[in-house]
């Protein structure tokens, strides 16, 4: 049956030609010379977004940083230049997890930097374990960082979990409740996926425990595009304070159909997406008040040289939750490699115990976490800027009511 | 209230319509899947996204260009890509599954494409965002827009379909491939017509609906979903059953939506295409062929 014909042969010995091309190319690197950083994120596929907006431009603005400097400095001095390998894994932890094993094994890389996502994090945190590789989970947002802590003790957690940024924002409310400036009435929406179930479980006891009754309390879908209805019972609730927890999309939505339908309550508050340097476009320019999830310290000289620096080499400012985190992480890995070199298990137990200067300030880990972050922000002019925790240095006073959308 | 819940209903049925209406000629008459229906309309709405915010030009004044680059652009994919598939098919049904394969790879190729020239990032603009008053109801000025184009384009095509020569030759190719070139159709032809009117109006969907929607290089496949089940609803090649679908699903949305629970909004509607599915699976309007 097999019938070879000419252009299948000369398809087949182009094709394998080219495989051959690929699968040697790599060996003629030199060892050694390089320090060899891996990584596999979602270049495609439905994570791609977050990914492109968080942590791949920070890998390459981090590497192109360091490299410009004459590589990675070692503790002898010398200086070892980075060499990136790099996977798609498509947006599937089972493609994610294959790359880490490629990684580890046949790559043979001296440090794997982790995927965007909490799920894509979980997924390879047993495998990093199991390659000895110290793990930076940074956009992982989990309740259960303690106990992964424990169980991998090369894993460590970047962004803190729901119940941090839920009572924050009930920290939030109940100051401007009891100053008089809202009522007690809050109406919440949340996405049905990972992350807004993960905050509406934590902020409904939260904002109970402070006092607020929940005037609207729905759950939409992922993938829901239009808010008409949504918002048109959220504004006849009658609450003063609007939350969101919501992926971008929905943040979007959100807010450019509160202006449509004219609906301005005094605080309003959006998920994943508010953040990001595009909200100002969005909004039309009417962010002014808007808060939202994370924030960066707006009068930091260091933050500020960083968004510079990240428009001048990615092209577009970093989003103003956990880009900051993600560059923040790699000066941390840099500065423990300067310290004690390419051994992982030394550079694991420098980050854990050590202390490191970065954009973000002075950062030690507590029980391999970082928990000295922001937990809600609002725009105030061109900067997303911290609001809580309020008695951190850094942060400013919220604004309250938000001025109307136009 | 009922009235607010009935106009939001029909303002986003009509988005579903616009987004289903280049799958349903495409599938209907040229009888080819295109499961890269929705990369098609995240491209014209990337086109739309850099024209207004490079050149300052309105969407609607994209419109008028991407409908006619569409129907370009998909005559030379059917031409390239389906002009093969389509002669070497022994029957529909091997048609409609090898055009689902080379149209998924297509689907791949065209995202990556976006992927590398416009970036991941999630994109949306403001334009016409501001409300109008209709009956009391404050209905975002783009969405009611999109509406109105979306009923135009549909039920015109429809009259056009029905009422004209033409008409009778699409719709002859969709009924019977095999007998239309006994009365002297081309079918190949026509079959490729049908498609670059599809794809025509994915590019016209794809520019209104970037007006409200936020949309990146990866959420292409949201939009085929939706068209493949307002599609299938409204019987294969049927536009106004594809018209009336997109309606209701909307209507049912919204409803559940303020009545029951926003969290069933989605699963109503993948009920209702069960039960449409079980009782009619020729779709609302199609025709039961055997």
């Amino acid at each position: 049956m097999l019938k070879l014909t000419r252009r299948a042969a000369v398809g087949g010995l182009s094709a394998l030609a080219l495989a051959i091309a690929l699968a040697t190319a790599p060996a003629n690197a030199q060892d050694g010379e390089t320090v060899k950083i891996g990584y596999a994120v979602s270049k495609s596929g439905g994570n791609a977004t977050g990914a492109g907006i968080t942590t791949i431009p920070n890998y390459i603005l981090w590497v192109e940083d360091v490299n410009a400097a004459g590589g990675l400095e070692l503790p002898d001095g010398s200086r070892k230049l980075i060499e990136v390998v790099e996977y798609d894994d498509r947006s599937q932890t089972e493609e994610a997890v294959r790359a880490i094993q490629r990684l580890a094994t046949k790559d043979k890389v001296d440090f794997i930097l982790p995927p965007w996502g909490t799920g894509f994090n979980l997924a390879i945190a047993p495998l990093m374990d199991k390659f000895d590789y110290p793990h930076l989970a940074v956009t992982a947002v989990t309740d259960h960082a303690p106990e992964f802590a424990d169980r991998w003790n090369k894993s460590f957690w970047f962004l803190g979990g729901g119940l941090d940024y839920a009572t924050a924002l009930a920290d939030v409310l109940a100051a401007a409740n009891k100053a008089g400036s809202i009522n007690n009435k809050v109406a919440m929406i949340s996405v049905a996926d990972g992350f807004g179930i993960d905050l509406v479980k934590a902020a409904r006891p939260a904002l109970k425990a402070q006092g607020f009754e929940l005037a609207y309390d729905a759950t939409y879908p992922l993938g829901t595009s239009d808010f008409a209805a949504i918002v048109n019972d959220a504004k006849n609730s009658g609450a003063d304070s609007f939350v969101a927890f919501s992926y971008p999309p929905g943040t979007f939505g959100v807010t450019k159909q509160a202006q449509v339908a004219g609906f301005n309550p005094k605080v309003f508050y959006t998920g994943v997406g508010g953040a990001f340097p595009v909200y100002k476009k969005i909004s039309g320019g009417q962010q002014e008040g808007v808060m939202g999830i994370g924030g960066v310290q707006s009068d930091s000289a260091a933050i500020q040289a960083y968004f510079d620096r990240h428009t001048e080499v990615v092209g577009n400012p970093p989003d103003s939750w956990a880009s900051a985190v993600t560059y923040t992480s790699l000066q941390m890995l840099q500065e423990a490699i300067k310290r004690v070199g390419l051994d992982r298990e030394a550079v694991a137990a420098e980050l854990a115990t050590g202390s490191f200067e970065t954009i973000m300030g002075t950062v030690e880990l507590e029980n391999n976490q970082l928990r000295t972050l922001w937990w809600a922000g609002q725009w105030q002019g061109d900067t997303f800027a911290a609001i809580a925790p309020a008695d951190d240095t850094g942060a400013v006073l919220p604004v309250i009511p938000k001025p109307d959308w136009q | 209230m009922l009235l607010t819940t009935l106009m939001i209903g029909l303002v986003l049925g009509g988005t579903y319509a616009l987004v289903a209406l280049g799958l349903s000629m495409q599938y209907g008459i040229a009888r080819i899947m295109n499961l890269a229906h929705g990369e098609f309309m995240i491209a014209a709405a990337f086109c739309a996204y850099v024209l207004f915010n490079g050149a300052g030009l309105p969407p609607l004044v994209t419109l008028l260009i991407a409908l006619p680059l569409g129907y370009g652009l998909s005559w030379l994919v059917y031409s390239v890509m389906m002009h093969p598939l389509v002669k070497r098919a022994p029957n529909r049904g091997q048609l409609e599954a090898d055009s689902i394969l080379a149209t998924f790879g297509l689907l791949f190729i065209l995202q990556g494409i976006m992927l590398l020239v416009f970036g991941s990032d999630f994109t949306s603009y403001s334009y016409l965002n501001h409300p109008i008053n209709l009956w009391g109801t404050n209905i975002a000025a783009n969405r009611l827009v999109a509406f109105i184009v979306s009923l135009t384009l549909g039920l015109g095509l429809y009259v056009l379909i029905t009422r004209t020569r033409w008409g009778a030759t699409l719709r002859a190719v969709a009924l019977s491939p095999a007998s239309a070139p006994l009365v002297g159709i081309q079918v190949d032809k026509v079959a490729r017509q049908a498609f670059a009117i599809g794809g025509s109006l994915a590019a016209g969907g794809g520019v209104l609906v970037s007006m409200f929607v936020t949309f990146s290089a990866a959420g292409g496949v949201v939009f085929t979903m939706k068209a493949l089940i307002v599609v299938i609803m409204g019987g294969t090649g049927n536009l106004m059953g594809a018209i009336i679908a997109g309606l209701a699903l909307g209507i049912i949305e919204t409803f559940v939506t303020s009545y029951i629970d926003p969290g069933l909004s989605l699963a109503s509607v993948y009920i209702l295409f069960i039960i449409v599915l079980l009782w009619r699976p020729q779709g609302l309007f199609g025709t039961a062929r055997s």
